[in-house]
């Protein structure tokens, strides 16, 4: 249950972030987690909503994207889906394969207010 | 109205920076450190204890004990003839994180040190997030445990360099078999190096020794 201090990481980030960019109110926060990065979904969220409260992000939802395993053959150049875990090359059974997408933990973008022209006053 | 702003953050970014340090420090004295992790009771402790014993007198080994409550491990240690062993009690956190590595890495003198181990806790899951500033992983798997444990955790499998499969002694007494273990470990990583050991009677032991002392001596080549 590693999932607590994750969301720790991500209110953190966010939090100074939004800081130093002086962002108007932030409505979504969206993560990319790579189905191989042992990050529970569910877990995180419910971590995140807990500790959320009492911070500028108490309104704000964490949206989770779940990123699939996908490889590179190092062998024959292939680029597949990693079906199950199993790295191994569907074209030439080989099992040197680069990891290209599915490791992440990456909060991808925010979604803001948007603000009129000046963006320093949120109504 | 909405508006997007891109960040592209690694979540652990903070942690990523640590590691980075810890690998930059400890690149410069010379020394490989290696990660250890399992499910608890797979004999990362005994496995370590035996290293030790073996090898005190050639390498300058360093050790740190993590786990999340007692200095048990680190005692055991100590009395195996490690000589630089600290304890890292994370007082109920599931993994060590680079932050915990940063605060007891100067307890070393890394001058003197030419292989660092870090013992983390047994956890198959949220250790395998954290980079420690390690050159490589090593996870420890025992005949006791099922022999499909490398598709239940492939994260940490897939982020492993070497996997020491423990108690061999005792292979034939459950339903474990060797050669599916390997199987399901190659499926999820075929460059895996893999050892077969038994810590209780030794078998094994001496390719793995033999493994670590070449690993310090192409460090100390380079």
């Amino acid at each position: 249950m590693h999932e607590l201090s994750i969301a720790q990481s991500i209110l953190n980030t966010v939090l100074q972030e939004k800081t130093s960019r002086q962002l108007p109110h932030i409505l979504k926060i969206v993560v990319h987690i790579g189905a191989l990065s042992d990050v529970v979904p569910d877990a995180l969220k419910f971590g995140f909503d807990a500790i959320k409260q009492d911070t500028a992000l108490a309104e704000t939802e964490l949206h989770i994207e779940i990123i699939p395993v996908s490889g590179h053959c190092k062998a024959c150049g292939n680029d597949f889906d990693v079906q199950n875990f199993v790295f191994t090359c569907p074209h030439c059974q080989s099992g040197q394969i680069q990891m290209v997408r599915g490791d992440e933990l990456h909060i991808a973008y925010l979604e803001v207010e948007e603000t009129p022209s000046t963006g320093t006053d949120s109504s | 109205m909405t508006a997007q702003v891109k960040l592209e953050k690694k979540v652990l970014s903070e942690n990523d920076r640590l590691a980075a340090d810890i690998r930059q420090q400890l690149k410069q004295y010379g020394v490989v450190a290696l990660n250890f992790v399992s499910s608890p009771g797979s004999g990362k402790t005994s496995l370590l204890e035996r290293t030790l014993s073996a090898l005190k007198d050639e390498l300058n080994i360093g050790l740190i004990a993590g786990d999340v409550q007692t200095e048990n491990d680190a005692n055991r240690l100590r009395q195996a003839g490690g000589r630089m062993v600290q304890p890292l009690v994370t007082g109920g956190a599931c993994h060590l994180d680079a932050k915990m590595i940063t605060r007891v890495l100067p307890e070393f003198d890394l001058r003197r040190l030419d292989l660092l181990i870090i013992e983390n806790v047994g956890n198959l899951v949220c250790p395998s997030s954290y980079d420690l500033g390690e050159d490589m992983k090593v996870v420890l798997i025992s005949t006791t445990e099922g022999d499909d444990k490398p598709l239940k955790y492939p994260g940490m499998f897939r982020r492993s360099s070497v996997m020491v499969i423990n108690k061999i002694d005792l292979l034939g007494t459950s339903d474990f078999d060797l050669e599916r273990v390997k199987a399901n470990a190659r499926q999820i990583n075929a460059d895996l190096k893999i050892f077969e050991v038994s810590c209780r009677t030794g078998e094994g032991l001496e390719s793995w020794y033999e493994w670590l002392r070449s690993l310090v001596g192409n460090n100390h080549q380079k």
